[in-house]
Formats: C-alpha cells, structure tokens, sequence
C-alpha cells in the first residue's frame, strides 16, 4: 500500500507530476474540441430542418458518415490521412522534407468531428421543439432573421439541448482517452508509460479509471449547475 | 353541377411557388457538389490506386478481421444481455445495499472510457498472472480476445442495464395494478404483460447500443486483437498505402448502414398495432 502511494505520489520516482500533465492534456483536448464540435453541429442542424432539400441531404450525409465510421478509424483517417495531404501538398509546392500533423490538433479535428455529428442531432431535435410561434413572433415585431435566431430562439435552444449535450461532452471526455493511440500523452498514455516502467500495470489502469470518473462527477455538477443557471434566466419555460 | 365544382376547384388552387435560386438551395448545391466531389475522388482514388496484389494478399484477412469484429460484438453483447438483468434488478431493487451496488457498477462502467477498461483488464489484470496460475483462470486472462470480450461484456451490461430499467419503468404502473387485480402472480405479469411492453420501447436503445459496440469494438486492435481494425493497422504499417483505411472506413460504413435499417424494418414491423 505504502508503495502504491510512492508509486502515485509526487516525491523521487513518483509517477504523480506526469499523471497530473496528462490530466492537463485531457482537459485541455476536449476543452478545445467542445466549440469546434458545438459550432460544427450547430450548423448542420441548421442545414438539416432547413426546407432546402439539397441542404438537408448534405447535413444528413454528414452525420451518417461521422456517426457511422468508429471513432478510432475517423482519428486515424484524420491523423495518417492528413499527414499524406499535406505531404503531397508539399512535394506539389517544392518542399521534399518530411511533414509531422501535431497529434493534438488531429485529435481535436476528429474528436470534433464526431462530436458536431451528434450534436447535430441534439440540436435538430431541440429546434424542433419550438414552436413555429416563436419564429412568427420575432418575424411580427419586426426582427431580422439573425435577431430572432439570437436573441428569441437560440435562449430556448440551449435550455432545451442542454441535457442532451451534456452527455455528448461526458462522451467525448471518454473518446479523448483514444488519442493515446496517436501518440498523445493524455492520461491514459502516461499512465500506460507508468505501467509498463514499473510492472505495476493494475494500479496505474486503475488510477486511470478512477481519474476519469473523477473528471466525469465534476462535470456532471458542472453541467447541473449550467443547467440551473439557464432554468433561471428563461423564465418563460419555466413552470 | 358537378363538373363545374371541380373546373372551380381546379381555378382555385394556387399555381405552384416558383423555387428560387436562394442563398440557401445554392448553399444547398455547392455542399452536395463537394460531397459529390468527395464521392467521385474517392472512388477515383481507390480506381487508380487498385492494386491486386494488395487485395489478394490482404482482402482474406480483412474477411476474416470482418468475421472476428461481427463474433465479438455478437457474444458480447448476448452476455451482456445476460449480465444486465441482475443488474437492472438490482437498480430497482428496494434492498438499498444492492441498489448502491448495482448504482455503483454502472457508474463505473458508463463513467470511464472503454479503452481504460480494456487495458485495466488486459494489462492489469494479466499482471496478477501467479495467482491468475495458481487458480487457474491465466489460460483466459493470458488471450487478449477472451479479455476483449470480457470488458466488452461488463461494459454493455451496464449500459443495457440502464436501457431495460428505463423501458420497465416506461410502462404505466396502471398495467401492474390491472394485472394484479385480475389475480395474476407478479412473475407471470412481468413476463406476459409488462416484458412484451417494455421490450416495445427498448428496441431502439438496443439498436443504437449493438451500432456503438460495433464501432467501439475497434479499439481492440490497440491489444493486438486481429479484428477488421487491427487487419487494417497490420496492412497499413506494412505497406504505408492509405486506401487500406479508407477500405475498412467503407466497410464499416455500409455494416453499421445495414444495421440500421434492419432495425428500422424491425421497429415498423413490431409497432405496426401502434400505428393509426
């Protein structure tokens, strides 16, 4: 047990201040992955209740093809895929040297990716939700458009979809653990390393789960909290 | 009279609105135009770079990996089947230690990230492998398949857990209570009435969960399981040639499309009394 702890903590031959970066790189990869994702998945449920059919086809494609491939193949496909390119690009503008795709901003692609795919969903079904009332009503008091996107439907919007994105971002806090495999040093890369340097393999997967759970209770009071917060401030939902 | 009624009729509609070239339908054409472009430059691709070679070293094995993934995800998820009922059972138990205990494991399992639990289970586990010998359990902890399939299990039983607990709960407790009155055991109206009803709800959930497990099972190929993923990473170090992957990308596209709609036929099929 003492060794355990010695093993864990932050002293001489402590694996703790690598853990703790690795924390660092999980949190910071969905929190980067998390606006693309909702910006990306916004728009295509615009596109997809929109009365436009070649549009809808086109948000409708995109969904089937980012919810239908595994998530791991899509990071791969964005990480080798990518690397090919841009490779190709360079031979194309003069440049023979080798070219390395930071596994961050790959993994950030492909998490988002994924994410905006079902967040479209999310979104499609928290616009249909509203009554066309809400729509006719800004329409009536003679807002634009945008006006009444932003400041009648998009409030009830994200009340609405709160829930629902709120599990979208416990999925993706578990997704990022797959950017291990590109060579990104989240947690479970550190803890990986740690298990096999030290042939304590059960601690480290352990610690690593825990971690992750730990990560998944603080955003569930996060989003609770959001949740409250937005329950507040739209009065008229309320009952 | 009549004749006039339907002349009047015909006047009376409007004639159709003209369909505009808006921002919109030409937003609408050039984003179908650059999945179209997308479509013809991968088909294209795969065209000239068509190497028989190739596929005849490696189109068995991606057959093969194919039939691994399919195995798999099937066992798993039967066992998982099996494994949920206790658990949901103890989800809604009144007896409050099991009630945590069942809380608790499906916390865990829906909580952390597939891969953790594969590696806690592959790596960590199989580090205990003197005392795994000592009782005999290391022939099954020492294959990484049998400890795919067994994270794979426990971890669709949780979910599953949730998604039988959730459908028995959808069902009004009205149909408890009529059956009751009636003088019907409790057992006999779970099974006859309450099952068939929740199982009506369930089958969605289910389809969305097997489609996942599908997709989650490619994960396996990072414990060196030769699945249709780990074929694919064996065959792109070998030859560094980019179509193996987007092969597998069409493979696994057209398994969970296929699935889809079967469970779509499914769906029409056992809620065709509901429809009106």
């Amino acid at each position: 047990m003492e060794g355990s702890i010695a093993l864990l903590g932050f002293g001489e031959g402590g694996w703790g201040p690598s853990i703790v970066q690795g924390i660092f790189v999980t949190i910071s990869l969905a929190v980067a992955t998390l606006p693309v994702g909702l910006a990306i998945g916004f728009f295509v449920a615009l596109g997809k209740q929109s009365e436009e059919p070649s549009l809808k086809l086109a948000a409708n494609l995109y969904t089937t093809i980012f919810r239908g491939l595994p998530e791991l193949l899509t990071l791969f496909l964005v990480y080798y895929g990518a690397q090919i390119g841009i490779q190709k690009l360079g031979q194309l503008l003069g440049y023979g040297g080798a070219i390395e795709i930071n596994s961050f901003i790959a993994g950030m692609f492909a998490m988002g990716t994924v994410f905006s795919s079902y967040a479209s969903e999310v979104f499609l079904s928290a616009f249909r939700a509203i009554p066309r009332g809400q729509y006719e009503g800004g329409y009536a008091i003679g807002l634009s458009n945008w006006q009444t996107m932003r400041k009648i439907i998009l409030p009830q919007l994200i009340h609405i979809a709160l829930p629902g994105l709120g599990n979208l971002w416990m999925v993706l806090l578990k997704d990022t653990a797959l950017v291990s495999a590109i060579g990104l040093a989240d947690i479970l890369r550190q803890t990986a390393v740690a298990a096999r340097v030290t042939k304590h393999a059960f601690l480290f997967y352990g610690t690593a789960c825990l971690i992750y759970l730990a990560l998944a209770i603080l955003s569930s009071i996060v989003i609770s909290g959001i949740d409250n917060w937005a329950g507040r401030n739209s009065g008229a939902t309320k009952r | 009279m009549s004749d006039s009624a339907i002349v009047s009729s015909a006047a009376m509609r409007p004639p159709p609105p003209v369909r505009r070239w808006t921002r919109t339908r030409i937003l609408g054409h050039i984003l179908v135009g650059f999945w179209a472009a997308i479509a013809l430059g991968l088909a294209y691709y795969l065209y000239s770079a068509w190497n028989f070679d190739l596929v005849a070293r490696y189109g068995p094995d991606y057959l093969d990996g194919l039939i691994t993934t399919v195995i798999l995800v099937l066992s798993s998820v039967f066992i998982g089947a099996i494994l949920s009922i206790p658990i949901a059972m103890g989800r809604m138990s009144s007896n409050r230690i099991l009630a945590t205990l069942a809380y608790f494991y499906v916390y865990f399992f829906r909580g952390t990230p597939l891969l953790a639990q594969v590696f806690l289970i592959y790596y960590g586990v199989g580090s205990f492998n003197k005392e795994l010998q000592a009782i005999g359990l290391w022939v099954f902890f020492r294959e990484a398949w049998f400890c795919a399939l067994l994270s794979f299990a426990l971890n669709t039983a949780a979910y599953q857990a949730e998604i039988l607990r959730g459908a028995i709960r959808s069902v009004p407790l009205g149909q408890w209570e009529g059956a009751a009155s009636l003088g019907v055991p409790k057992s006999v109206t779970f099974r006859k009435i309450i099952l068939p009803q929740a199982l009506v709800v369930a089958l969605r959930p289910y389809g969305n969960e097997v489609i996942l497990m599908i997709k989650g099972s490619a994960i396996v190929a990072l414990i060196s399981v030769y699945d249709l993923m780990g074929y694919t990473k064996l065959a792109y170090s070998r030859t560094f040639d980019f179509q193996t992957y987007l092969w597998t990308a069409i493979i696994y596209l057209i398994l969970v499309e296929l699935l889809r709609h079967l469970w779509d036929w499914m769906e029409r099929q056992i809620t065709r009394h509901l429809v009106r």
